[in-house]
Order: structure tokens, then sequence, then C-alpha cells
């Protein structure tokens, strides 16, 4: 009889077997790890027409963010402004920047500074800014501190998993309503102190975020 | 064996050297592998057009148009003026809600060059808006509840107006506001009550 197959072949189904799942953990936590907002999304900082400085003019100068984004409060919309706002100081100061040159062409003709968004929801979502900040969602819960960016960039990953993280336990992250724009703001109780003032939002105001289908999607 | 192992770790250790971990800083777009709808040929606010030949998907209202809702019957509460001639008085209720409401939007859109207190010092200053008005300064004080309201709306000078972004009333809000501005800037001894001289020593 010769041997058809040399010795170690007795070994090779096993081998290939330990091999597949090895290789199906290691493509499973690849995709996991990968193929989410929190890879594709976070940390997305396109260069804009106008190099903005928000950490300036918020950090430093202490515009409200409603100075510019002014129609956030009545809006579904956060309104990127237009160059009359801007102009509201830049008629008087950096009258000749040339990286104001856009602005400038755009107050004189009408037609919007192209900035480019950085944080877009898919189409079929529809979240509302009005009903969130008037219920004291800050600012920061979703885009991170902008005052302290000096480009702004994707903070956080916006998909629904974590918009229904807060949805199911809004008392983590609503504040007073005056306090909305204060991106710096944390509950001097901690996390504690948060969700006990919290709480008591939830009730005062009625809150209840919708978790089924139709409350984002329609 | 050892070889197949291998090869699979040098892959694995390609993989994560080309992705890297999350959240690193890229100007380049988010990848849409599976566009799941995500995009649709639908127009949202202030986004691209590819129909209108300016490119935007915001048609610009025709001249002379009133949006709904900003009709008012009476011309002093939307222009501050009465015939023609600047008035006086207060067109919205006066009292601690109104004050309250024009303190937020006066900080927000005001303080920036005015000043927390109107009396124009603020940071922007320092950055060169040197012709700033000092709120408080008799010149204001004397001008009418209607002139007051003009400027906000309109500007005056360098200063452009704010009615894009303040509403008929939050002008009249911040106008009242002002006032109490003027009022805590401008007050003497007199203005106290005879009990808190006496507690101050005055």
């Amino acid at each position: 009889m010769s041997k058809v197959f040399p010795k170690w072949s007795n070994a090779l189904p096993l081998k290939i077997i330990v091999f597949l799942f090895i290789l199906a953990a290691a493509v499973v936590s690849g995709v996991t790890y990968y193929a989410t907002p929190n890879y594709t999304r976070v940390g997305y900082m396109p260069s804009q027409p106008v190099p903005y400085d928000h950490s300036f003019h918020v950090g430093q100068l202490g515009l409200d963010c409603r100075y510019c984004h002014s129609k956030v409060e009545e809006s579904g919309h956060a309104n990127v402004p237009s160059a009359g706002t801007c102009m509201s100081c830049h008629s008087q100061i950096k009258t000749d920047s040339e990286l104001l040159e856009p602005v400038r062409a755009s107050y004189a003709s009408g037609d919007p500074v192209p900035w480019v968004r950085v944080h877009e929801a898919p189409d079929y979502v529809y979240f509302n800014h009005a009903v969130h900040v008037n219920r004291g969602v800050s600012c920061v819960e979703c885009h991170g501190k902008v005052n302290e960016m000096e480009v702004v960039a994707h903070d956080q990953p916006l998909s629904m998993g974590w918009c229904l993280d807060c949805h199911r336990n809004p008392e983590e992250h609503i504040r007073p309503v005056d306090l909305v724009t204060n991106l710096d703001w944390v509950h001097p109780g901690g996390k504690k102190g948060q969700i006990e003032d919290g709480l008591k939002f939830v009730e005062e105001w009625n809150i209840n975020p919708p978790q089924s289908c139709s409350g984002c999607h329609r | 064996m050892r070889y197949v192992f291998l090869i699979f770790i040098l892959g694995v250790i390609g993989v994560l050297a080309i992705l890297g971990p999350r959240g690193r800083v890229s100007t380049r777009p988010p990848l849409e592998v599976f566009s799941d709808m995500d995009r649709m040929p639908k127009y949202q606010p202030q986004a691209k057009s590819a129909f209108f030949a300016d490119g935007r998907t915001d048609r610009l209202p025709v001249d002379g148009t009133v949006a709904r809702g900003t009709y008012y019957e009476n011309e002093y509460y939307s222009t501050g003026k009465s015939g023609g001639a600047f008035g006086s008085g207060f067109p919205i209720e006066v009292n601690f809600e109104s004050i309250s409401r024009g303190e937020e939007r006066f900080n927000i859109y005001c303080s920036v060059c005015h000043g927390g207190a109107g009396d124009g010092d603020s940071m922007t200053k320092k950055y060169g808006m040197l012709t700033v008005a000092n709120l408080t300064e008799q010149r204001l004080v004397d001008y009418t509840d209607g002139q007051l309201y003009d400027v906000v709306k309109n500007g005056k000078g360098l200063m452009l107006g704010y009615a894009d972004r303040l509403t008929v009333e939050d002008r009249w809000n911040v106008v009242l506001y002002v006032r109490a501005l003027q009022r805590a800037a401008n007050g003497t001894v007199d203005d106290l009550t005879p009990t808190k001289r006496g507690e101050l020593g005055l």
C-alpha cells in the first residue's frame, strides 16, 4: 500500500478549522471597529473657503453661538450665517484681509460663500435643532467643544445607536436652557448632580424623547 | 502552516497601518460604501441645487414680498415711526419677562461690541471696533424709543442692522433693556430709597 497522503495531512483539517475561526474573528472585529461612523465620520475636518476660527471668535471674543447661527431656536435647520453677519464686524475689522475676500464678494454679489458642510445626517433623518436646544440639549452634546476648535471637525458619530443612547437616558444630557450655548459648562455636582437635576427637568418639562421609528424617520 | 499565519499577521498589521485608529483627523469627506439612500434627490435648507442657474436651493423672494406673519398693521410697532416721525413709548407689554428676553438678546447680539453694560467697552474694541457708541451717554438717553428701535433694525453709521436676526418683538425687548442699562449707568444717590441710602451710609 503506497501512502497517498503524507502523515502531516492528518492534522490539516483541524488546522484549517482553527485558522478559519481566527480569520472570522479578525474580520468581525475589523468590521465592528471600522464600519461605523465612529471611524468613518469622526475626525472629518474639511478645509473651508474662509478659515473661520471658532476658538478665536467664540473662545476669546465670547460670541454666542446664536450670534451667527441665529435661527437655531426657531428652526429645525441651524443656519449657516450669511455674509452680512460676518460684515457686521468685518466691514470695519480686517477690511483688506485676503482671507476674507470670499465674504466680501458674497456680500457684494449676494451669492453664498461655499462653506463645506461638516455634520450631515442621512436625508431620511428629520433632526430638529429647535426642539433640542429649547429643551436643554447643549450644542456641545452633538458638536463637541467647537469653542476650542480652530477648524471645525466632526466630533461625535451621530449614528442611530448614539442618538438612542440619549433618547433612552435624556437625564444624563439635559441642562438649564440658558446654559445651552455655554459649551464649557458641566454640572457642578458631577455626574450624580447631573442625573438628579436631569430627572427633575425630564419631569418638569415633560420630556419624552421618541424611540419609535417615526420619531425621526418619516 | 507557519507561513500562513505569518502572512495572516502581516495582513492584519497592514490593514491596521493603513486604516489607523478611530477619530483621526482627515480633510477627505466620509466614505459611504453602501449609500443606503442617505442622499436623496431632494432639497434641503441652504443646500446646493443642480437645477437652478445660480446653484442655490433656496429661491430669493420677489422684491417687496412680505413673509407670512410679518405684516403689522401698527406702523409704529414695525418701524418705530408714526406718520414719518420717530415716536416714543413701548408698543409691547413692559414686564419682567420682556426685559429678561431683551437682556438675553442684548447679550447675544449687542454686547459683543457695546459691552455687557452697554458702555461701549468690549472685547471687539481691542481688535479695532473703535467707533462703537456708548449706549448710556446722554445723547442716546435723549433718543426716542422709536429712534433706538430704528437703529437696532436698520443700523446707523458703521453699524449694520439686525433686522435679520431680531424679530420685531425682540427689537423692542432689546430697546427696553437698553433703557434699563441707561437708567443703571446714570443713576444717582437720589434714586435710592431712604432705607437703602441709610444702609449704605449715604
